[in-house]
C-alpha cells in the first residue's frame, strides 16, 4: 500500500488545572490511508475526541498541551508547523465537524456568509464565485432550494439541516481528510442514518478519509473501514471493521459490544453495562487502565500496563493473556451480573 | 420588521404620556402658588397674577392638563422670564452641546472600554486581566464629579495643559475647542467605560467557549478575525442594551460633569434654572432630556434586532419571514 | 387546614434549601474581595456610630484664624475648611449623613418598590400593564436627573434628600421583585399551594417574599453604593442636606471653590466617598457570587 496520508506516533495530550495534570491521552498510535475512514471509539472521557482535536491543533491552550508525538499528514509534522502553515490547512485540507449543530454554528451570520467566509479564507476567488459555489456545496448535501435557503439564518434551520451545513462548510475546499467528533449524537434517531449515508456518498464522490469519533459501535460497523478502541487515553484495540467485527479480543470492546442494542437481541436478554467507571487520569495509573472493571483480571493486570501488540497482522490489541498463548475465553454473561435489570 | 417598528414607537405614546403627567403633578405638587413659585421670590405681585393667568392656572386642572399636553406635543414650551427667552431657544442653543459632550464621552468610552474587555477576556487570569478587572470596578464606584475636580486639579491648575472651564467654539480653532473637550469627557466616560469592559469581558469569555468559535478556528480563520468576527458579534447584544443604559447615565452625568467644567449644556442650564428658581424651565429641559432618552432607547432596541436576527421583538409576526 | 399549612411549609422549606447554598457564608469570606469590601463597610458603620470618639474636633466649630490651614498644621490632620472647621473631623460625621441616606433611601425604595413589584408581578393583567407602565416612565428620567427635580420641589433637608433618592430608587426595585415573582409563581409548589386554598396575600407574604430575598439583598446592597453617590451629587449641587451640615458632598463643593489655596479639602472628601462606594461595590459582587452565580443583576 501507498504511503499514509495520516499517522499519528506516540501522542500526549495533558490538561492542566492549577497544579493537577490530567494525562488525556497517553501514547496514541494510528494510520489512515487516502479514502479510508476510521471510527475511534470510546467512553466520553477515553480522549477520543481530543485525540481528534488535535490533529488541527484547536485544543485550547491552556489548559490542554500536547506533550509529545507526531501528527504526519502528507509527510508534514503538523505539532511542528507555524499557526499560519496550520491554519492553511485547517478548513482546507483537513476540515472538521462538530457533534452539536444547533450550538457549531454561529447564530448571527447567515449559512452563506459562514460558506463564503471559509472558501474565500483558501481560495482566490471573487464573492460572486464563492457565493455560486457554495450554492452548489449547499446543493450537494442535499438542502433543497439552496439558492433561497443560503441566505437564512442557522435558527431557521432543523437540526439535520445544520448538520448538513456545518457538512457542506467542511467540504467547500475540498478537504483530504474530514474530521467528525460525533455527527450524529445530537441528532434524532431518523435523521442520523440520513447524515450518515451522505457522508458515505460525499466520501465516495469527493475522494476523502474520515475519522469518525463517535461512542455507538453501529455507527462504526455501518461507516468505517478501520477502527480503534480507546480507553482512558490509551489505545486498546485497533484493526479493521470486519475482523473486529468478528474477532475482537479486548475484554472491553467486548463490554461495549455487550452493551450494544441490537436488532437480533429484541429485548429477549436484558442490556449489558460495564460496572465502575474509568480511572482518574490525574493520577498515575498503574496496571491496565481496565483492571477495575475487568471480569478477566488478574494478579498481572494490576501490575503491568499491557502493551499494545499485534497477535494477527493488522489486529492489534493491549491486554496481557491476548498477547501471548494463555487466550482468554469470551464469557457470554461476563456483563451481566445480577443487579442489572 | 416593519411591524416591529410601528409597534414600538405606538408603545412610546403611553410612556411619553407618563412622563408628562409625572412632571405635571411634581409641578403643581409645588407648595404655595405655583407661578409665585415658577417666578421666584423676586417677582411683583403683578407678574404672579399676570402669570397665573398666562399659564392659565385659574382654569380647571382638567383643563390646565390639557392645554399642557397640546403645547408639549407642539414643542411649546412656553417662554422663560428669567432668561428673557422662549424655552424652546434655549434648549436648541444648549442641547447640541450636551449632545458633543455625551457623544464623545460615549466615543472615548465604547474605544477605550471595549478592547480592554476583549483583552481581558482573551488574557484571563492574567495580570492584564486581573488590571482590568481592578481598574473597571474602581471606575464603576468612581464618584465622576470628584474625578472631574481632580481632573481641573491636576491637569488645569498644575499642569495647565487644559482649560479647566467653558467650550472651545470651532471658530477659535479645532485645536482649542478640543483642549476644552478633553477633560469633561474624560470625567464623563469614566463609568461608562468601566461598565463596557465588565460587560465586554464576561460575555467575550461566555461566547469564547462557544461550539461555533472552534468551527470558526476549524475552517482556518485568523485568530484576529475569529475573536473580531465571530465572537464579537455575539457579545455585542448585551453591550447594546448596556450603551442604551450608559446613556440615560450620560445624560444624568451631564448635568455634574457640565457644572464642573462650566460646559453650557442641558445641564448646566437646569442647574443655573434651579438656582434661579426657573422652575418652568426646568420643567421642560427635564421632560426633553426624558423623550430624548425614550427615543434613544427605541434605537438600541432596533438594533439590538439588527444585531441578533434571532431576537423576534415582533410577537404578532411569529416566526422570522 | 392544619394539614395543608403543614403541606404548603414542607414545600417552601424545600423549595428555599434546594436553592440556597449551604456554605454561603464560608463562600462569601473565602473571597478576598468581598471580605475587605466587609471590612470598608464595617469600619464606615463603625465611623458613623462612633464619629464623636473618632474625630479630634468639634465638626461645626468654626475659627476665623485658622482657615484652609493644610494637613497636620496646628493639630488638624487634614487641614481646616473655608471657616476654619477640621477637615477630618468633618469627613467623621459626614459619614453619618452618607450611611444614613444610603440606607434610609434605598429602604424607602425598597419598601415601595418591592410593594409595586409584588401586586405586579402576583396579579398581571391589567394591573401589571398600569403599574409597569409607570415605572417606565419614571424610568424614561435619569437617575439623578429624578432626584434633582424632586429636591427642587421638596426644598433641601436631609429627610427630604432621603425621600428624593427613594423615589428614584423605586423603579429599580419594582422591576427586580416583579421579575422574581414572575419566575417563582411559575414554579410547581406555589400551584399547589393555590389549589390547596391558600389566599392571595399568604400566598405573597409566606412564598413569594422569602423566595426573593437574595436577589433583592444584592440590589439592594448596590443601591446603596448608588444612593450615597447621589447623596453626594446632590449635595454637590448645593441640593443635598442644610448647611452646616457635614457632607462629602457639599464639603466637596466647597472644596472646589478653594482648589488652589486648599486642594486637600477637595482631595479627601472625594477620596472617602470612592473608597466607601468601591467597598459596597465589591461586597455587593462578592454577595452576588456567593448567592447565586448566575444572578442576572
Amino acid at each position: 500500500m501507498s504511503e499514509p496520508i495520516l499517522s499519528v506516533k506516540d501522542l500526549q495530550i495533558e490538561f492542566k488545572s492549577g497544579s493537577i495534570v490530567t494525562k488525556a491521552v497517553n501514547g496514541v498510535t494510528f494510520s489512515l490511508n487516502e479514502n479510508e475512514s476510521l471510527g475511534i471509539v470510546g467512553e466520553s472521557g477515553s480522549g477520543k475526541s481530543v485525540t481528534a482535536t488535535s490533529i488541527l491543533r484547536l485544543i485550547p491552550n491552556p489548559p490542554g498541551k500536547i506533550t509529545g508525538g507526531e501528527i504526519i499528514f502528507k509527510g508534514k509534522n503538523l505539532l511542528t508547523l507555524s499557526n499560519r502553515e496550520i491554519r492553511e490547512i485547517r478548513g482546507n485540507e483537513i476540515s472538521m465537524i462538530f457533534q452539536d449543530p444547533s450550538t457549531s454554528l454561529n447564530p448571527v451570520f447567515t449559512v452563506g456568509n459562514q460558506i463564503i467566509e471559509s472558501i474565500r479564507t483558501h481560495k482566490a476567488v471573487s464573492k460572486k464565485e464563492a457565493r455560486e459555489l457554495a450554492i452548489k456545496m449547499l446543493e450537494l448535501v442535499g438542502i433543497p432550494a439552496p439558492e433561497k435557503r443560503i441566505d437564512m439564518y442557522p435558527h431557521e434551520f432543523s437540526g439535520g439541516m445544520r448538520q448538513r451545513v456545518m457538512i457542506a462548510i467542511a467540504l467547500s475546499c475540498d478537504p483530504k481528510l474530514l474530521i467528525a467528533d460525533e455527527p450524529t449524537t445530537a441528532l434524532d434517531v431518523t435523521v442520523q442514518a440520513q447524515i450518515l449515508n451522505l457522508m458515505k456518498e460525499l466520501q465516495a464522490k469527493l475522494n476523502m478519509s474520515i475519522i469518525m469519533i463517535t461512542h455507538d459501535l453501529g455507527v462504526v460497523w455501518e461507516t468505517c473501514d478501520k477502527i480503534i478502541v480507546m480507553y482512558a487515553g490509551r489505545v486498546v484495540e485497533s484493526g479493521t471493521v470486519a475482523e473486529l467485527y468478528k474477532n475482537s479480543l479486548h475484554p472491553y470492546t467486548w463490554g461495549l459490544l455487550d452493551s450494544q442494542i441490537t436488532e437480533s437481541q429484541n429485548n429477549l436478554k436484558p442490556l449489558a453495562t460495564i460496572p465502575g467507571s474509568p480511572p482518574d487520569l490525574s493520577f498515575e495509573v498503574k496496571g491496565c487502565p481496565f483492571v477495575e472493571r475487568c471480569p478477566y483480571a488478574q494478579t498481572v493486570c494490576f501490575e503491568k500496563t499491557p502493551q499494545l501488540m499485534e497477535p494477527t497482522k493488522g489486529h492489534a490489541v493491549a491486554c496481557h493473556f491476548q498477547t501471548s498463548d494463555q487466550k482468554l475465553e469470551r464469557k457470554e454473561d461476563a456483563y451481566f451480573d445480577g443487579s442489572t435489570t | 420588521m416593519k411591524g416591529f417598528l410601528y409597534k414600538r414607537i405606538l408603545q412610546l405614546i403611553p410612556t411619553l404620556l407618563i412622563v408628562a403627567i409625572i412632571v405635571f403633578f411634581i409641578t403643581r405638587m409645588l407648595p404655595g402658588d405655583p407661578a409665585a413659585v415658577m417666578l421666584g421670590p423676586q417677582a411683583s405681585a403683578e407678574d404672579i397674577a399676570a402669570y397665573s393667568e398666562k399659564l392659565g392656572l385659574n382654569e380647571p386642572l382638567h383643563k390646565q392638563f390639557f392645554d399642557y399636553l397640546i403645547n408639549l406635543a407642539t414643542f411649546d414650551f412656553g417662554n422663560s422670564l428669567t432668561y428673557n427667552r422662549p424655552i424652546m431657544d434655549l434648549i436648541i442653543e444648549r442641547f447640541p452641546n450636551t449632545i458633543i459632550l455625551a457623544v464623545s464621552a460615549l466615543l472615548l468610552a465604547v474605544m477605550i472600554g471595549v478592547p480592554a474587555g476583549i483583552i481581558a477576556a482573551r488574557k484571563q487570569n492574567t495580570i492584564i486581566d486581573y488590571s482590568v478587572t481592578t481598574l473597571s470596578l474602581i471606575g464603576v464606584s468612581m464618584p465622576i464629579f470628584w474625578l472631574g475636580v481632580m481632573l481641573v486639579l491636576y491637569f488645569s491648575v498644575n499642569l495647565g495643559w487644559f482649560p479647566a472651564t467653558g467650550m472651545g467654539s470651532l471658530e477659535e480653532g479645532f485645536g482649542s475647542f478640543i483642549r476644552h473637550l478633553i477633560l469633561p469627557s474624560v470625567a464623563l466616560a469614566t463609568i461608562p467605560t468601566a461598565e463596557f469592559a465588565r460587560i465586554i469581558r464576561s460575555s467575550m469569555l461566555e461566547t469564547i467557549s462557544q461550539d461555533y468559535i472552534k468551527t470558526a478556528r476549524s475552517k482556518g480563520l485568523k485568530e484576529f478575525k475569529v475573536i473580531n468576527k465571530h465572537a464579537f458579534k455575539n457579545a455585542l447584544t448585551p453591550l447594546l442594551t448596556v450603551i442604551g443604559l450608559q446613556f440615560s447615565g450620560l445624560l444624568g452625568g451631564a448635568v455634574l460633569t457640565e457644572t464642573i467644567f462650566s460646559w453650557p449644556g442641558m445641564g448646566l442650564l437646569i442647574v443655573d434654572a434651579i438656582e434661579k428658581r426657573d422652575f418652568v424651565v426646568v420643567q421642560s429641559t427635564v421632560i426633553f432630556i426624558a423623550v430624548i432618552y425614550v427615543v434613544i432607547n427605541l434605537i438600541v432596541d432596533i438594533l439590538y434586532k439588527v444585531v441578533n436576527p434571532k431576537v423576534n421583538l415582533d410577537s404578532n409576526s411569529g416566526g422570522g419571514k | 387546614m392544619n394539614n395543608v399549612q403543614g403541606i404548603e411549609e414542607a414545600r417552601d422549606i424545600q423549595y428555599r434549601k434546594s436553592k440556597k447554598e449551604q456554605s454561603f457564608i464560608r463562600k462569601l469570606l473565602r473571597n478576598r474581595f468581598a471580605a475587605l469590601g466587609l471590612f470598608v463597610i464595617l469600619l464606615l458603620t463603625a465611623t458613623a456610630i462612633f464619629a464623636p470618639y473618632f474625630a479630634t474636633h468639634d465638626p461645626y466649630e468654626m475659627d476665623v484664624t485658622k482657615t484652609l490651614l493644610g494637613p497636620g498644621e496646628d493639630g488638624h490632620i487634614l487641614g481646616t475648611d473655608s471657616y476654619g472647621r477640621d477637615t477630618f473631623s468633618r469627613i467623621v460625621f459626614g459619614a453619618r449623613i452618607s450611611l444614613l441616606v444610603g440606607v434610609a433611601a434605598v429602604l424607602f425604595g425598597a419598601v415601595l418598590g418591592s410593594l409595586l413589584g409584588l401586586i405586579s408581578g402576583y396579579f398581571g393583567g391589567r394591573t401589571d400593564a398600569i403599574i409597569m407602565r409607570i415605572i417606565d416612565g419614571m424610568m424614561a428620567f435619569p437617575f439623578i436627573l429624578l432626584a434633582i427635580v424632586l429636591m427642587t420641589v421638596l426644598g433641601q433637608g436631609l429627610v427630604n434628600v432621603i425621600i428624593a433618592i427613594g423615589i428614584s430608587n423605586i423603579p429599580g426595585f419594582a422591576r427586580v421583585v416583579r421579575g422574581q415573582v414572575l419566575t417563582v409563581k411559575e414554579s410547581e409548589f406555589i400551584e399547589v399551594t393555590r389549589s390547596l386554598g391558600a389566599k392571595h396575600g399568604r400566598i405573597l407574604f409566606k412564598h413569594v417574599v422569602p423566595n426573593s430575598v437574595a436577589p433583592l439583598i444584592v440590589y439592594a446592597t448596590m443601591s446603596v453604593a448608588g444612593a450615597i453617590i447621589s447623596e453626594a451629587s446632590l449635595s454637590f449641587l448645593g441640593l443635598g442636606v442644610q448647611p452646616p451640615t457635614a457632607s462629602w458632598g457639599s464639603m466637596l463643593q466647597e472644596g472646589k471653590n478653594f482648589l488652589v489655596l486648599s486642594p486637600e479639602l477637595a482631595t479627601f472628601s472625594g477620596l472617602v466617598i470612592l473608597i466607601t462606594v468601591l467597598g459596597i461595590n465589591l461586597f455587593g459582587d462578592g454577595l452576588r457570587d456567593a448567592l447565586d452565580p448566575k444572578m442576572k443583576l
